[in-house]
């Protein structure tokens, strides 16, 4: 019995072990409540769905040796921005939604360029300095937000006319738009097969890229900077090929995750979205280090059947507060930590 | 007159995973007396004075066998504190010393004189003021006594190397129950002039009465101060001299000698042409550690050339140098065109390879498939192992199956023993994760093989395997291979030729049958000084 | 040997005034963007030194307890809100004993002690296991530490922890309410001797304690534990082998850095009169980070005149910004970005520039050898 569970620990690691008999521990307790079980399954997918490419955004950061990209928010910024240019050029529909998402990617190309470059100068501080300019650069943009000359009635206040609204309602235009891609029911609920499908396609071409000449380059200047550039490689170059890609697979995410959610959240909405696609991705086996694209889909299962299922089971359990929110920080943040753990300690 | 036994070593036996690195040494000190330690790299200098001085390495590699007296009593040093409580100092070879903290500070590192404050009578020692002035007393009088005449309140940062290693010493000499000091190569880094300051202030030292042992490869300032010499080979004690009887020959013959369990190859018909493949010209190389000053020598297609020397002397640098990987300048020519240094990418393109001294540093990608580390310079660099994406050329990618039967081959060919070509390499041990990097030097066909220190840390069995196999290159494929080693053994078993290295220049290349005495000299820098006087 | 020395140390004395400018200049460039934003704001000086001087009274210790990490080596202790967390424990058993003013305010102190003592030991704990990235790792574990502290508020309260009193619990009996009146020891600091200087109220007990709190911290640095503090900054290798006990020394920083922090809240809140349950403590350790190095401290180097400069001159620019937002751009919402943007910034670029420091000294010592 003990070797089995310290096989499980050797192959999974605490954390995943851990979450796993958790979520087992809350399914069993919403089959005993009687919840919606077939509804929550629902649910979960559509959560999945939504945060699944941001979650993809974490492998070639990570790959590249850039580690975990805490400044995915820039990423996720110029998705916003992309999204409000297509408001406003008063689009619907799928074409919104793909301009939307062609639009974004020159723009985190550039700033995920930007972005490498400094990173570059600070290897083996990234984590850090990541999170605070990704943090800077949220506020930046807020100001940006009340500034930049859009002019929809849609996206700006409705009082004063000036600056865009906190949230933008995605209805009627490109709201769920993958998400009801194929109208396919099961048990007479929607599932989420077009985000499901369009990550799907995402997750092919990151695997693509990894098997080509310059996948394999990308992976060995971040599994042994010195054995690269022993073989040639531009360790430089390539970590800034894994944040370009990271930052616009990030611009896309938040474009899948909006619609699927139906709104835009502007101004400090990308703060802690970086934090939540670590954790996924951590909980799903990955390390500061090394990172696959199955850690991304076990990670964002985990993650969000998670979040879903413990929202109404635990809140029926104790009405009182907002717990499965703390229990979200704890997971969340314990997650995090824990990796650290793992990879510190330069003793 | 009999001076006391301050240090006594009795049968000291240490193994480090099945190596045995000390093989039963002894050792004995007298108060005022300057005993020099010589020896090769590996001979197990270091070892033992870690071992005197209670290095946590030892302790947690499964301590030591023998027995250590000091001052007449039986001694257990299982920390540096314990060590230093007993009264030995050590003079770090890489300075042991804080940047930001005045030279008195650092005299008092860790034993600062204190005094009783308000808050420490409550609540404990470590919050008692320091008495800044005492301390200062203290290490004008260290300083004293090794005549340096500086301001013992200067930041350590910018001073240069020769205060820092006498700021070393007064630290130990500070230590009011000093009775033994050792040295680790201390003269390493210093001038000259520097130099023979160190020499004079040991001298003095001694005369107070503190027992010395001073480990050094110049075997100039081994005659200069020691009163006693031993000498160690291989982990085992093979001379003890005393400064009467000692010569620098004499010294050099002991180091090097014919070691016990050599690995024996027939140096079959040598290959008599000499046409040159490479000749390199003043080439100089800023690795840290193993600086290149001054190089020139020539490589002759089909040989196997060795390069040998003791450790830090830059013999290491070298291939590191032509290879690109540390800043080099100089010209190397091959086939009679010039290659471009400081440029990996070139240096494999002129059809070199590298096997890097630091296997797992540089050498490998520890989380990557053996496969993938097989064939990745070559991909890089030659495009091999590509197929383009639906016959579009701009996408390259990898081509699994060529990679996967090559892979297979090389483990094959190379017998290297593991669970498959998609295994990680972290998972291997020493010898075969050494053929995964001769493996991925392979698939370059390079004409040139450098290879650095090929057989390090790798158990006796695949030593020779590995050793067997590059003959087997030579003598089947042709290949021109440049040996680095500090293994002057297996040098002399497998080369046509070995190059010496000392102080960043080449002190000499002798064949492999010359006499040890000559390849001592040699190690020791004593060679070029004894041919000149001959003549 | 001695007359090069000497020479040396004359040519980097005439260098002396370009230097002072470039070491200095992230609180140069703040002066000058507080001074315009003074100007933009139009506000009364008079209220505008009285604002600056109650800011002080209440986040000065915070900041403080910032500095001895630094000294010890281990970077901005983003986890100070895990001290100022057990301040706030403190604070609600004493609402819980419905003991007030003075003695209500030295019982909080007292009660604080415990916990922050173990918050700290924890804390030092798993610091001591990520070497080297210490400083996320003290940022995601405040951030676990406050899923726990409200784990422990909205849970625990009412239910395994029994409480009497029914007016700081929620309706539903369980969870401690989100805002928890402290008016019973409100300004029982300040109040107890108050000067007024020119029409600026100064409360001088509190400015008493916290130059007690400048004195102990440098008191601390010059006794042997500062030594050992200072030689663990330095080089954690050399500290240990010179036989200084490296994990205990910076269990015991972050310990004291906690007992700090929890009294800088207790400090905050009695100013403020309000416990704001779940989120009084959230910004707590990035303001304060900020405030530092706004001062001009680094990762590596932290004194207490820079604690108190960064400290007036952050909370100056939090003061103006709204106002000289909306003269500005009509907008005071604009101000508040700005200022949060400038906190961020300025952490962010410290981080920057001492990473880039690290990398030139690293170079230069490999070049040495």
């Amino acid at each position: 019995m003990k070797s089995t569970w310290n096989k499980l620990i050797n192959k999974y690691g605490y954390p995943k072990v851990f979450i796993v008999i958790f979520l087992v521990i809350l399914i069993a307790t919403a089959i005993i409540q009687q919840q919606d079980i077939p509804g929550l399954f629902r649910d979960s997918l559509v959560r999945i769905g939504m945060n699944s490419v941001l979650v993809l955004a974490m492998v070639p950061s990570i790959a590249s040796g850039t580690g975990l990209n805490f400044a995915l928010s820039i990423g996720i910024i110029c998705g916003l921005l992309a999204g409000c240019i297509s408001i406003e050029m008063d689009m619907t529909g799928m074409s919104a939604f793909m301009l939307a998402v062609l639009v974004s990617i020159p723009m985190s190309a550039i700033s995920g360029y930007l972005y490498s470059k400094l990173i570059n100068k600070v290897k083996g501080d990234e984590m850090t300095i990541g999170t605070y300019m990704g943090w800077a650069i949220v506020f930046l943009m807020s100001i940006a937000w009340l500034l930049l000359p859009f002019k929809s009635p849609e996206m700006i206040w409705a009082i004063g006319g000036k600056g865009l609204r906190q949230t933008i309602s995605l209805a009627g235009r490109y709201d769920k738009i993958l998400d009801n891609f194929m109208d396919i029911k099961l048990f007479d609920m929607n599932i989420p097969v077009g985000t499901l499908i369009f990550f799907g396609i995402l997750c092919f071409l990151m695997w693509l890229f990894m098997k080509s000449k310059t996948g394999a380059a990308m992976l060995a200047a971040g599994d042994n900077p010195k054995f690269a550039e022993a073989s040639g490689i531009n360790v430089d170059k390539q970590r800034t090929v894994g944040m370009v890609i990271s930052t616009i697979l990030g611009g896309i995410g938040i474009l899948v995750y909006a619609q699927s959610y139906g709104f835009f959240q502007l101004y400090q909405g990308p703060l802690m979205m970086p934090f939540v696609a670590i954790s996924a991705i951590l909980l799903g086996g990955a390390s500061a280090k090394k990172a696959s694209i199955s850690n991304v889909i076990s990670g964002v299962i985990l993650f969000q059947m998670l979040l879903t299922i413990s929202l109404p089971t635990i809140n029926k359990l104790m009405p009182e507060g907002n717990l499965s929110e703390v229990i979200r920080i704890i997971v969340q943040n314990g997650v995090i930590l824990y990796a650290l753990t793992k990879v510190g300690g330069n003793d | 007159m009999e001076e006391k036994i301050v240090l006594k070593l009795s049968n000291i036996e240490k193994e480090y995973f099945g190596n045995k690195v000390l093989k039963g040494v002894n050792l004995k000190v007298r108060a005022g007396e300057i005993h020099a330690l010589v020896g090769e790299n590996g001979a197990g200098k270091s070892t033992l004075m870690n071992i005197i001085f209670g290095m946590p390495v030892i302790h947690s590699t499964g301590g030591f066998n023998g027995e250590i007296e000091f001052d007449g009593n039986k001694a257990e040093i299982k920390s540096p504190k314990d060590a230093m409580d007993l009264g030995i100092g050590m003079v770090h070879q890489e300075f042991m010393l804080l940047p930001g903290f005045t030279i008195t500070e650092n005299i008092k590192l860790n034993r600062e004189i204190t005094k009783h404050n308000a808050l420490s009578k409550i609540l404990g020692p470590s919050l008692k003021s320091l008495d800044v002035d005492a301390m200062r007393k203290d290490s004008q009088k260290a300083l004293a006594q090794l005549g340096m005449n500086v301001d013992d309140w200067l930041p350590i940062a910018g001073l240069p190397v020769g205060y820092m290693q006498f700021v070393e010493i007064a630290r130990e000499i500070d230590k009011e129950n000093m009775k033994l000091l050792v040295f680790d190569e201390p003269t390493a880094v210093l001038t000259e002039s520097e130099a023979d300051k160190l020499l004079d202030a040991m001298k003095k030292l001694a005369g107070q009465g503190i027992a010395i042992l001073f480990i050094t490869h110049r075997l100039d300032e081994v005659l200069a101060v020691a009163d006693n010499i031993t000498v160690l080979r291989d982990g085992e004690q093979v001379g003890a001299l005393t400064h009467e009887d000692a010569t620098v020959e004499k010294i050099a013959q002991l180091m090097v000698g014919r070691k016990v369990d050599r690995i024996e190859h027939e140096i079959m018909q040598q290959n008599e042409s000499d046409e040159i493949i490479m000749s390199i010209k003043n080439l100089k190389v800023d690795m840290p550690g193993e600086i290149v000053k001054d190089i020139s020598f020539e490589i002759k297609k089909g040989e196997i050339l060795g390069i040998g020397g003791l450790a830090g002397q830059g013999k290491i640098g070298i291939a590191n140098g032509v290879m690109g990987l540390y800043r080099a300048s100089g010209d190397v020519l091959m086939n009679n065109k010039t290659i471009e240094l400081n440029n990996p990418k070139k240096a494999i393109e002129n059809k070199l390879a590298f096997v890097s001294e630091d296997r797992r540093g540089v050498g490998l990608l520890l989380d990557t498939s053996i496969e993938m580390n097989i064939v990745m310079t070559s991909m890089q660099i030659q495009d091999k192992y590509l197929k383009p994406l639906l016959g579009m050329k701009f996408f390259s990618m990898q081509d699994s199956k060529g990679i996967r039967e090559w892979g297979n081959k090389m483990i094959k060919d190379l017998d290297i023993r593991c669970t498959g070509p998609t295994q990680y390499t972290r998972r291997l041990s020493g010898g075969n994760q050494q053929k995964v990097c001769i493996a991925r030097a392979l698939t370059l066909e390079p004409e040139i093989l450098f290879v650095s220190e090929p057989t390090r840390g790798i158990d006796i069995g695949a030593k020779k395997l590995v050793l067997d196999l590059l003959v087997k290159l030579n003598r089947e494929m042709g290949m021109t291979i440049v040996m680095t080693s500090s293994e002057l053994g297996e040098l002399r078993s497998i080369c046509d030729r070995i190059a010496i290295v000392y102080e960043g220049k080449i002190e000499g290349i002798l064949s492999p049958k010359a006499s040890d005495v000559d390849f001592g000299l040699m190690m020791a820098g004593e060679y070029s000084a004894r041919s000149k006087e001959v003549i | 040997m001695s007359t090069q020395m000497e020479l040396k140390n004359k040519k980097e004395k005439s260098f002396n005034l370009l230097n002072i400018l470039v070491q200095n200049s992230v609180p140069i460039m703040f002066i000058i963007i507080c001074l315009a934003g003074v100007y933009a704001s139009k506000l009364n000086l008079n209220y505008v030194i009285n604002e600056l001087v109650l800011r002080l009274d209440r986040n000065l210790l915070l900041v403080l307890s910032l500095i001895i990490p630094v000294i010890a080596g281990m970077g901005l202790n983003f986890a100070l809100v895990i001290g100022a967390m057990a301040g706030q424990i403190a604070l609600v058993v004493i609402k819980l004993m419905n003991v007030g003013s003075i003695p209500g305010l030295l019982l909080s102190l007292l009660i604080a002690l415990p916990f922050a003592l173990l918050f700290g030991l924890g804390t030092g704990k798993i610091l001591n296991k990520t070497k080297g990235q210490e400083m996320i790792t003290s940022l995601i574990l405040g951030y676990f530490a406050m899923g726990l502290y409200q784990l422990v508020f909205l849970l625990f309260m009412g239910t395994i922890i029994p409480v009497n009193n029914p007016e700081i619990i929620l309706p539903g009996g369980v969870g401690l309410k989100n805002a928890v009146d402290l008016k019973f020891i409100q300004y029982s600091l300040d109040n107890i001797w108050k000067l007024n200087i020119f029409g600026i109220k100064i409360p001088m007990v509190s400015i008493l304690i916290i130059i007690f709190f400048c004195y102990f911290t440098r008191f601390i640095v010059k006794t042997k534990m500062g030594q050992d503090f200072r030689a663990l900054g330095q080089d954690i290798h050399i500290a240990k082998v010179s036989g200084i006990d490296v994990d205990k020394t910076r269990l015991i920083a972050i310990t004291i850095s906690t007992v700090m922090a929890a009294w800088g809240q207790i400090m905050f809140l009695q100013n403020i009169g309000t416990l704001q349950t779940y989120s009084s403590h959230e910004q707590v350790g990035m303001f304060a980070v900020a405030a530092i190095l706004v001062g001009g401290a680094t990762v590596t180097k932290a004194t207490i005149g820079q604690a108190i400069i960064g400290t007036v001159l952050f909370h100056l620019l939090f003061i103006v910004s709204p106002n000289a937002g909306k003269n500005l751009f009509g907008d005071a919402q604009l101000g508040e970005f700005f200022r949060a943007f400038v906190a961020y910034g300025v952490i962010a670029m410290s981080l920057v520039l001492h990473a880039f420091q690290k990398r030139a000294m690293a170079k230069q010592k490999a070049e040495q050898e």
